[in-house]
């Protein structure tokens, strides 16, 4: 579990990297931290690693005080750097081993934690050469498999699938998927938002060190895209003519063969709509939620934030 | 312990396996190594020769325990990249945090970095000093003796920690490589002079004198260790990327320690000068301390250990006692002799003097040249024992008129470079190294201008104007 309260951290005293970001992870549950370079990402996730001391504010990782037991905190982690770091005349094999050692794994427990990991990350065959020979995306693994070595209750994620290829990718999504369900804590932060929108149950928007947005995709697109729109497709031109709508319900736009609503509560809505519009026999083909991405919600959060016009 | 040592071993035993499969390092440090010896040989043969041809015995007795030391330096200087680069090349490659994110203590990285710092060049060191020995045992040269040998291998091992040591605290608090190249001339200089002072010792032929090399070189070694620990902050290695150089700020930090709460001189004396006191109360006992058992001794040195042909005869005393009294005549014109600003600048000099010592050692040789100083006094009270003077009279009329200021102020001014060196290692994790380095010189300045310079002006007055004329009403009763 990840708890942070006001959590803060200023560089050379007139500058705050990080500026009261309070978050909540519990175990089973992904944050997706999203933000632009610099906006204070990588330095919240060094102070959930007690690497960093915060200014202001405390944080809780796994049971601990980030300030109080950095030690303890450390031991529970599993940490994927910004740069992969790799020792790169280290085979793959001795880097898991030598990490697992760090991490005070037993001698059994090392070889099968490094032959599951590199199996699993289809590395098995790579093992045994030094990690310099790697491409990109096999480097981008290692370090994954490093930070999953002792099997850590959290784990910060930095651009987890960054450098690799789709099925690298997806290989990398299902084992944080999975990780989840066995109620690890994860704290992902990204540039990729496909892969927040389908990994995080929670996400945060951070700019200039603050948090802007947190919670979750829905919550999100509701707070910044307004309430859920659908649309009714038609099989010939339907003219709604003045269309009595249900409350809580707008009508947003209009054309021969289609209209869109903003529905405030859709469950009891929705089926008022649909009533409304086969009482007056449109020819109704579809009915459906339109699709809202994330994207939309990030870049619309950031316009606003840098005060510029959002084009959707 | 051992689950400590287990971990200092697996931060070394992975660098060591890094060092020897990078041909880049392994490869020009054979060739070095190797060539080192062959080269020293040759010029052995013809140092040798030469000396053979023209005489010198004196320095060919001595000239192979000053190779040895001087074989053993050289790949303690070109492997020292290793030590720099420890940390600050993790941090460069991107290597260091997750080493950082680890749950290893600060003390395993550091100590097990140092070892390696430390083995590599001594093994490199041990191995050319074994190949040139090899090589001069075919020579008709005196081989160095086994004691001898011993002690050069020890002070190469304490070299080879000093050397390491501080190149790991310049590689923490770099930024980059090449900042941290650029320093290691910090290091190597100083060295190369320290290893021209023991050639010194080894060529005069009192090969005990070594042991104080070896001691102090030791004592400096394990400071710097203790100052790069004290001062290693996983925040500061990942904390900044680059530096820069704000003196505003550095200026304003300075005049906030250098002033504190007062808003006038008046009020600094009242109100600062006591907190000075307060805070050198420590140093200052210890420094009265040594110089209390330093005058003692030096004063019974003197007085017991005069040599066997100095027979101080009746006659000679007086003869002495003539000599001196004729002389007093020329205090009357000490005045225009030495003219009181420049034996006030000369004491002022003596304390900054005392404090670059102290910075670039800890306290410990600023020390060392007060306390010589200081042995001066007693010898020379011994001397005038000797000579059949009072030598509580002369104490009382030729040091104490001007000493009650001079020496409280060469006291303070000790005091104080002692605590700047005792800040410097002691750990203070809300302040970087730098930040420690500026509020130490701060408070050591309070002292310095506030109260040692106008102590030392009083001082330098009397010593010109009181002095001699007290010596002169008193020198009848001596």
């Amino acid at each position: 579990m990840i708890e942070t309260s006001d959590l803060s951290k200023q560089y050379n005293s007139d500058f705050w990297a990080v500026d009261g970001v309070t978050l909540n992870v519990q175990p089973g549950k992904i944050l997706a931290l999203l933000g632009q370079n610099g906006a204070g990402k990588t330095t919240t996730v060094r102070m959930l690693t007690a690497l960093l001391s915060p200014t202001r504010g405390w944080a809780r990782v796994a049971g601990y005080d980030v300030t109080k037991n950095p030690q303890e905190i450390r031991a529970a982690v599993g940490v994927l750097t910004e740069q992969h770091g790799l020792y790169m005349r280290m085979t793959g094999i001795e880097y898991l081993d030598f990490f697992g050692k760090v991490y005070g794994l037993s001698s059994s427990a090392r070889k099968m934690r490094s032959e599951y990991l590199l199996e699993y990350f289809g590395l098995a065959e790579a093992g045994k050469r030094r990690s310099g020979e790697y491409s990109k995306g096999m480097k981008q693994k290692l370090a994954l498999a490093r930070a999953l070595i002792h099997d850590p209750s959290v784990l910060l994620l930095d651009e987890p699938t960054s450098a690799m290829d789709p099925e690298s990718s997806r290989l990398v999504r299902d084992e944080i998927a999975r990780l989840r369900s066995s109620q690890r804590t994860i704290v992902i932060c990204t540039h990729n938002l496909a892969e927040a929108e389908a990994l995080a149950d929670h996400i945060a928007i951070i700019y200039r060190g603050k948090i802007l947005l947190n919670g979750t995709l829905d919550e999100l697109k509701r707070a910044v895209l307004g309430p859920v729109e659908f649309e009714a497709q038609f099989a010939d031109a339907f003219d709604a003519g003045e269309l009595d709508l249900p409350e809580g319900a707008t009508l947003l736009s209009r054309s021969a063969t289609s209209l869109r609503f903003q529905v405030e509560a859709p469950q009891v809505v929705n089926p008022l709509l649909v009533n409304a519009l086969t009482s007056r026999h449109a020819p109704l083909v579809s009915f459906q939620e339109v699709p809202r991405k994330l994207e939309q919600v990030y870049l619309k959060t950031m316009a606003e934030a840098q005060g510029v016009t959002y084009a959707a | 312990m051992r689950r400590n040592l287990e971990a200092i071993w697996m931060v070394a035993r992975r660098e060591f396996l890094d060092q020897l499969r990078d041909w880049r390092i392994v490869v020009p440090m054979l060739l070095l190594v190797s060539l080192f010896p062959f080269i020293a040989d040759d010029t052995t043969r013809q140092a040798v020769n030469f000396m053979n041809r023209f005489g010198g015995n004196l320095i060919l007795d001595h000239l192979v325990p000053f190779v040895v030391l001087v074989i053993g330096f050289f790949p303690l200087s070109f492997t020292l990249v290793v030590a720099l680069e420890s940390f600050v090349g993790e941090k460069e490659r991107g290597t260091i945090e997750p080493l950082l994110s680890s749950p290893l203590e600060d003390s395993h990285m550091y100590l097990g970095k140092l070892l390696v710092g430390i083995t590599t060049p001594l093994v490199f060191s041990y191995g050319s000093i074994g190949i040139y020995l090899f090589l001069i045992s075919r020579r008709p040269v005196e081989f160095p003796g086994f004691y001898m040998l011993a002690l050069i291998l020890l002070l190469t091992f304490a070299h080879a920690v000093l050397m390491v040591s501080a190149a790991i605290v310049i590689s923490v608090n770099a930024t980059t490589i090449r900042a941290a190249n650029l320093l290691a001339s910090f290091v190597v200089v100083p060295v190369a002079f320290l290893l021209q002072g023991e050639t010194v010792l080894i060529f005069w032929g009192n090969e005990d004198v070594l042991w104080y090399a070896i001691v102090a070189v030791t004592l400096l070694a394990g400071l710097l260790v203790r100052l790069g620990l004290a001062h290693f902050r996983r925040e500061y290695l990942l904390g900044r990327e680059i530096d820069t150089l704000n003196f505003k700020l550095m200026g304003r930090k300075f005049k906030e320690r250098f002033v504190g709460e007062a808003h006038s001189v008046r009020e600094w004396y009242f109100i600062e000068v006591p907190k000075l006191f307060r805070a050198l109360k420590l140093p200052l006992v210890i420094v009265t301390g040594l110089a209390l058992v330093t005058v003692i001794v030096s004063y019974m040195w003197v007085v017991l250990k005069v040599p066997d042909y100095v027979t101080l005869t009746p006659e000679i005393k007086t003869e002495v006692r003539t000599l001196v009294s004729e002389n007093l005549a020329n205090l009357d014109t000490l005045g225009e002799q030495l003219p009181v600003h420049m034996l006030f600048l000369h004491n002022a000099r003596t304390t900054i003097i005392f404090l670059l010592l102290g910075l670039v050692s800890f306290g410990t040789l600023g020390l060392t040249l007060f306390l010589g100083n200081i042995g001066l006094i007693g010898g020379v009270l011994g001397a005038a024992n000797l000579v059949g003077f009072s030598p509580l009279l002369t104490f009382a009329a030729g040091i104490l008129p001007h000493g009650m200021f001079e020496l409280s102020a060469i006291f303070l001014a000790t005091a104080a470079m002692l605590k700047v060196g005792a800040q410097l290692v002691t750990p203070q994790p809300e302040k970087s190294l730098g930040e420690i380095f500026l509020l130490s010189l701060a408070d050591w300045s309070r002292v310095f201008f506030g109260l040692v310079l106008p102590l030392l002006a009083v001082a330098a007055v009397i010593e010109i104007y009181v002095t001699p004329a007290l010596i002169k009403l008193a020198f009848p009763y001596f």
